[in-house]
Parts: structure tokens; sequence; C-alpha cells
């Protein structure tokens, strides 16, 4: 059941702070929200659109659910809009500039960081974002604190007439805690049109006159820092004082419950007065940061000493066994490890993924494929290894044009690009105007699964739905790829593996850019699903143990060796043969892209 | 000051059940009246990698993480993935082993062998370990996908929570159709 649909009266609620972030925006009369899905913070609007009366959207990217979010606040709504770390680079343009004209109605941007890259490209501490755009940053430390820190935020966007991060980490978006929930304050419609082209007109002439408001609005700011509640001190033992904020908060009070503690709510900007004094009050200082040393520059440049990163690692994700070895050495008592080595288990493409007989296909192409964000990139790995680069949302467009220009004849008919159709609608369709525009000679491959699979099945302009349910008009990538320039769209079916090589073949010869689109539905997409296949099986009769179908890494496909098997186990076909595949009934979906590729006819269906 | 906070950490394979399962611990934790948080990563672990789900509790917790050398409980949803967390229990913790394999892809490539001697380097360090075969008992409660009902039954055993408790969170969990079968599963693992 999701917090939403649970009763507020109940006292106490179990909440992950993806669903608390919601909770809090509701409670405080928030109705409008948009954003873009990515880990870990998805569920922030997924659970959001599910309350009452609620405006709710993905937006095609993040700079578009920005802009969504600055429009309404402009009409004078509240506006919250959700996206991971990387999305923030994406909505960077308009956020600078929101920072200028300020929000008339409300806005806050949630920004969930991914310390240890748990599913993302890179381990950006966007804090840096608040001090870099002049926005005020809040950190929660947990759910409840998720809660109340929303409503928080955007109280101080009503009263400074700012736009307000709240910066969530997927150890707060992904834990859950015990939150008590409020009841919902009446919403009023504080909606109209005003017009004010000073305020947000930013042309140079008015822009000059808001970046004076911006500096002294930040100033204001770092006087209400000095008395903010949520800027706490705690003190215990006097010996030792921690400055830190967040869930770093959480796990150094349970490694160190008696030490003294500064806890910041509000991480941009600091409270130097409050920071002075706490600093007088204690004899030794650790500043506790996850990333980067982003409160200990600044509070090394006020001339306090402390202790930071030369104990506490720059890079991941903390704990409480982190912060207890950095400042008191490591344990190595109690700690049993094992003896074998343990076979690693990396996340992989599903049973009967329509990806799976693509990648298979362009790794046998010798093609070079710049890839992208989204379940294939997971292709990279062996067996499959069809994907050579990854670097964001919408790149391998723009990189497979920039190979094909920078290596000319060289590269003729060996550069593919390969997108999402969430990722395509997301950035991809201005590095593809560019592609026909400046003549690159590349294939790019949408790979249209119907769905954004990798964060969760949500949907995108492409589906033909809206985050709440509603139909939609879905792009009609048939029509618009061909406005754009690109003469040649293909469609093909990627468990289709001789048309997929076929098609494929055609469009690497052809000179010029053209697109495939690979197209079928996540096996995970129940909307998307066909009438259920029968699950294939190997003929130990038949089989001669070539390996061919296991070089697919699908899950359902072991490798039996006979070694170790039983003497009547051991059916030998070929010469050389020590082993033979297998396929797990309960796992295959019938797929056919091994049986396809069995040279021997061994993968028949299961009786 | 001694905390009196406690530490489960589950460990599984995605599609095994591991987050429902911790969040139907959570809820009963709560309803007991403790304090209680759990942590675990979503994304790309759903893809058939490891997942594990942190599960903390007593008066005030802080760290939804548990640190290396302190869980007290740790529950193998499936075999191998014991090894993979030993370092995190403390001597004396208690093991708790689905005895269920799932290969690994490097396993099923033929690049890496699944380790025979799983439960012994587990008994040879730990005191008290208790296998069950899972999937079996579920299907002795009617329905395969309750064997992570079967693990929070064994999980049972080694908890101060009133089975009242326990039966409340277990039938508000489910839909009323699959709700007495978790229940019949609950109980197998806590009789196992």
């Amino acid at each position: 059941m999701t917090a939403s649909k649970k009763k507020a009266a109940a006292g106490r609620a179990l909440m992950s702070g993806n669903e608390a972030i919601a909770r809090g925006a509701y409670e405080c009369g928030v109705r409008f929200g948009s954003g873009y899905p990515g880990t870990p913070s998805t569920e922030i609007l997924e659970e959001f659109a599910r309350y009452e009366g609620v405006y709710a959207e993905w937006s095609p990217n993040e700079k578009v659910a920005l802009e969504v979010g600055i429009g309404a606040a402009l009409a004078g709504a509240r506006a919250l809009v959700t996206m991971k770390h990387v999305g923030v680079n994406v909505a960077a343009d308009p956020l600078f500039t929101v920072s200028y004209t300020g929000t008339n109605g409300a806005l806050v941007i949630v920004s969930a960081d991914d310390p240890s890259l748990h599913s993302s490209q890179n381990e950006q501490d966007n804090r840096n974002y608040a001090k870099f755009a002049k926005i005020p940053m809040l950190e929660p430390a947990d759910s409840e604190e998720a809660r109340r820190f929303v409503k928080l935020a955007f109280e101080l966007s009503e009263r400074f007439d700012t736009p307000v991060f709240l910066r969530s980490v997927t150890r707060v978006s992904h834990s859950k805690s015990v939150v008590t929930p409020e009841e919902p304050v009446p919403v009023e419609d504080r909606t109209a049109i005003t017009f004010n082209a000073a305020k947000y007109v930013m042309v140079p002439f008015n822009a000059r006159v808001r970046r004076v408001e911006v500096e002294k609005r930040t100033q204001a700011l770092r006087e209400f820092a000095e008395t903010f509640p949520e800027n706490r001190m705690e003190m215990n033992d006097p010996e030792v004082g921690v400055i830190t904020a967040g869930m770093c908060y959480h796990y150094t009070k349970a490694a160190f419950p008696n030490f003294s503690y500064l806890k910041l709510g509000l991480v941009h900007p600091l409270p130097e007065g409050l920071i002075r004094e706490f600093a007088q009050k204690v004899k030794k200082l650790y500043v506790i940061e996850e990333m980067d040393p982003f409160f200990e520059e600044q509070i090394r440049a006020l001339g306090i000493p402390v202790i930071g990163k030369e104990i506490f690692p720059y890079t991941g994700e903390f704990d409480p066994g982190v912060i207890e070895s950095a400042i008191s050495g490591p344990r190595l008592s109690g700690v049993a490890a094992c003896p074998v080595p343990i076979p690693p288990r990396p996340p992989n493409l599903c049973p009967g993924c329509p990806h799976r007989g693509l990648f298979h296909v362009l790794n046998r192409l010798k093609v070079f494929v710049t890839g992208d964000i989204g379940c294939y990139t997971l292709s990279f790995m062996k067996p499959l290894e069809g994907l050579h680069s990854c670097i964001c949302m919408g790149a391998s467009i723009g990189m497979a044009h920039g190979m094909s220009k920078a290596l000319g004849e060289k590269g003729r008919g060996k550069i593919v690009g390969v997108i999402g159709d969430s990722t395509f609608l997301h950035s991809g369709i201005t590095p593809l105007m560019n592609l026909a525009y400046n003549r690159g000679d590349a294939v790019i491959v949408i790979c249209d699964n119907r769905t954004t699979a990798m964060t969760g099945m949500q949907e995108h302009p492409g589906t033909g739905y809206t985050l709440q349910g509603a139909r939609a008009k879905a792009v009609d990538l048939l029509a618009l790829i061909p406005a754009l320039g690109i003469e040649s769209v293909r469609v093909v079916d990627p468990y289709d593996l001789k048309a997929t090589r076929t098609v494929l073949r055609e469009e690497l010869n052809r000179p010029g850019p053209s697109v495939v689109i690979s197209q079928r539905a996540c096996v995970l997409f129940k909307r998307g699903a066909e009438a259920a296949r029968k699950p294939l099986r190997v003929d130990p009769d038949t089989c001669i143990g070539c390996r061919t179908c296991v070089g697919l890494g699908c899950p359902a496909i072991a490798w039996r060796s006979f070694e170790g098997m039983s003497p009547e186990q051991v059916k030998k076909n070929a010469k050389k043969q020590d082993g033979m595949a297998a396929i797990d009934g309960t796992l295959c979906n019938g797929c056919t892209v091994c049986q396809q590729l069995c040279k021997v006819g061994a993968i028949v269906e299961e009786e | 000051m001694k905390s009196d906070v406690k530490s489960i950490l589950m460990a599984g394979v995605g599609g095994q059940g591991v987050l429902r399962a911790s969040d139907i611990l959570c809820q009963v934790m709560m309803d007991s009246g403790l304090d209680v948080k759990k942590s675990e990563v979503h994304g790309m672990a759903q893809r058939g990698g490891c997942v594990t789900s942190h599960v903390r509790y007593g008066r005030k917790v802080h760290s939804p993480l548990a640190k290396k050398g302190d869980v007290e409980v740790l529950l193998a949803f499936e075999k191998l993935e014991t090894l993979r967390y030993l370092d995190y229990l403390r001597p004396g913790g208690v093991v708790i082993i689905n005895d269920e394999e799932l290969n690994p892809p490097a396993v099923n490539l033929g690049a890496a062998d699944y380790p025979d001697s799983v439960i012994s380097i587990v008994r040879e360090r730990f005191p008290s370990v208790t296998v069950v075969n899972a999937p079996e008992l579920a299907d002795r409660a009617g329905n395969r996908r309750t064997a992570n009902t079967v693990l929070l039954g064994v999980l049972a055993k080694f908890l101060k929570i009133d089975g009242k408790q326990w039966e409340k969170g277990i039938r508000e969990s489910f839909p009323p159709k699959v709700a007495e079968a978790n229940w019949k599963a609950f109980e197998l693992g806590r009789n196992a």
C-alpha cells in the first residue's frame, strides 16, 4: 500500500523519504508537481500524483519540468519539481536565471543525489548548485524531516521570493522510517495572471537590477540561517564537536552518541555566527559530509580549524562504520571475512528482454556503438559487449555524429548510436536533427520498449498516457523523424534476429544518416504484454555444447559442465563436447532468440 | 550510554521478495511500539542483481544502515548471498539460510563456480545457523510465492515480537486471496 492511501489518522506511518516528501508537499497545500523520472527521485512524483486534487506530470526532461514549475509559480501556484542529481544539469539553464526572477508563487526543486553511484553515471554533489545558482537549500536527514522540510522549503520560497532546493540522497529517499503525518491545510487558490516585466523579462537591463536583488536576498537568508531552528546545536561532551547535515548526522550519532553536534538543516547559505559559536564551545571540531568538502571549505575560510577530508573519504556513501573507523581507527575484531571467492551478481537484462537480441546483433556487426542511459547500457558487459560508451541521456546521437565526422571514410558503416524511447524524447530529438542537418553518417537505433523501463515503467510522451493515467497524444516517431530530415526510418522486431541483422546491415551500407526503431515492449511492462509464449528447453540428445546460446547472457540459460555429472546424465553429441546448455523453464518467456541462434536445433518448445 | 538498537540484514536476489518481507517486518515492529528504520537501494538492483535490506530497531534508531561486524541476524534468501554479507554479522550472530541456489551470470557462463561449501563455512564461524528450504515450505502453504513469508516465520523465532502482531501484520500486507496462504507459510517457517 502506498503512503498516500494509508490513513493519516493512524498517527504513525512508515514512509520512505520520497513518500514523505510527497506527503509534506500535499499537507502544505501544494497541488502542482512536475519532474522527470530518475533514481533515486522517481517515487516522489509518482506518490504525489496519487493524492486527491493534485496535478502532476512527467515532463519529457528536467529542463522542461523546471520550466513548467517556473510557469506555475509565476501564475501564483506552489510548484514542486523533482529530479535526480544529474537531472539538475539538464535543468541548469532555467535554474540559474529563475534565481534572478524569483518565484511569485512558490517553487521547490528536489535534487536527489546518489552518493556511491548506486544507479547513476556520476557522483556529483548538488550542494554546489545551491551556492553556484545562489538558491537556498534544505537537507533532511530522514523521512520525518523530509516531510517537515519540504513545508519549510515552500515557506522560505514564499517569504524570500526565491526558488528553494530540497536535497535528498539515496539513503534518505530510499530508506523508510517512522513519520507522523499531519492533516493537510485547506488549499486556497492564489493563482492569477500578473504582469511584471521588470521582474520576469531577464534582458540585461532588467537582469542587472535583479542580480543585485539576489545578493540582498542571500544576505537576508544568511541572517535567517542564524536563528533558523533546524540549524540545531546539541551540546553533549564539549571535547568533541561535529558539524554535519542530512543522513551523515544519523550515521555519526549512531557511532558517537555523546559528541556535541551542530546539525545544519539549511545547508546553503551557512550560519557563520552559529558556526563560530559552536566552534568556541568544543575543543576538537569535525566536519562530516559525504562527497565534496562543501561545509569544510567554507568553515576553513572563516578561519576555524577543523578536521575533515584528511580523515573522511571524498568518495562514496558513508555509514556508521566508515565514520567510526575514520575517527577511531579501523576495527578489526569480530569481522568474519569469507574464505572462498564469491561470484559477483551484477544487474542483468531480464529473460526475454528485447534489448538482448539487438545487442547480440550489434556485437556481431563489429561496429562502434555509442550508448545512452537505460537498461540497455548493461549490454556493455560480457557476454553481450554490444555497447561502447555511455555519458548521459541523449549523448549517443551527438557522439555518433561527432565520431562519424572525425573518422570520415574510416568510419563509414561502422558507427551506431543507440538510445531508448524515453531518452530519445528526453534529449535525442535535437542531436538527431543535427545529424540530419550537418549530414553525419551513422545509424541511430531507438530501442523502443514502449515505456521508461529502468526506473520502473513511467509514462512518457510516446506512450499515449500521462502520469495520472489519462489518455494522451502519443508522439508519432514515424512522422517526427522524417520531419527532422532523416530520410530512412525503419522498424524492426528485435526478437527477429535475421530481420534485425539485415536491416542494420542495409542501413549501415547506406551513405548518410538513418534511424532504425527496434520496437518491442519491455517484458516487465504489463500494458505491453502479448499472449504468453511457451517456455523453451534444451534437448540433451541434440545439444553439441557449443555455448552459442550461453553467449546471450540470458538468466534463464545455464551451462552444465559434464564434470561432476553422473555418467547416465552425460549426453555427448559432439567430439570435444564438455557440457551442455540448460534452460530454466520458470524463467524463460519463449522469446526464441536463443532458438534462432542454435545451429543444431537443440532448443525446442517445452511439451 | 549504551544503545539498544539491533540490526537485521536481509540479502537475496531481485525478484525474491526481500523488500516486501522487510516492509512487513518493519510494520510489525512499528506496531509493536518500536522505532524502526530500513534501507535498501532500488533501481539497477532490480535487474537480477543482489538486493539487501537493512532493518534496525530499538527505542531510538539513528542510522538506517548497519555497520559491518554489528548485525544480529543475517537472513539470506539465497544460499550464496550468505557469504557475500558474512562480514556484517557480529560474533555470535544468528544466520538463517534459504537452501536455494540461484546462479550468478558468471556461474551460468561456466566462468566461475558456485561455492559448494556455503553452509559448512558459515557453521564453522557462527554458532546459530538455521537452514530451511523455503520454496518447499511455500509449496506446502499452497503458493510458491510465499517463500519470503516462510523466511519471516523463521526469523520470528529469534525476535521477541508478539504472535498476534505478526498475524495482523501479515494478513494486512496481502490481498485477501493470498493472505491465508501467507499466514500458513509464516507458521510453517516459525515451526520449521
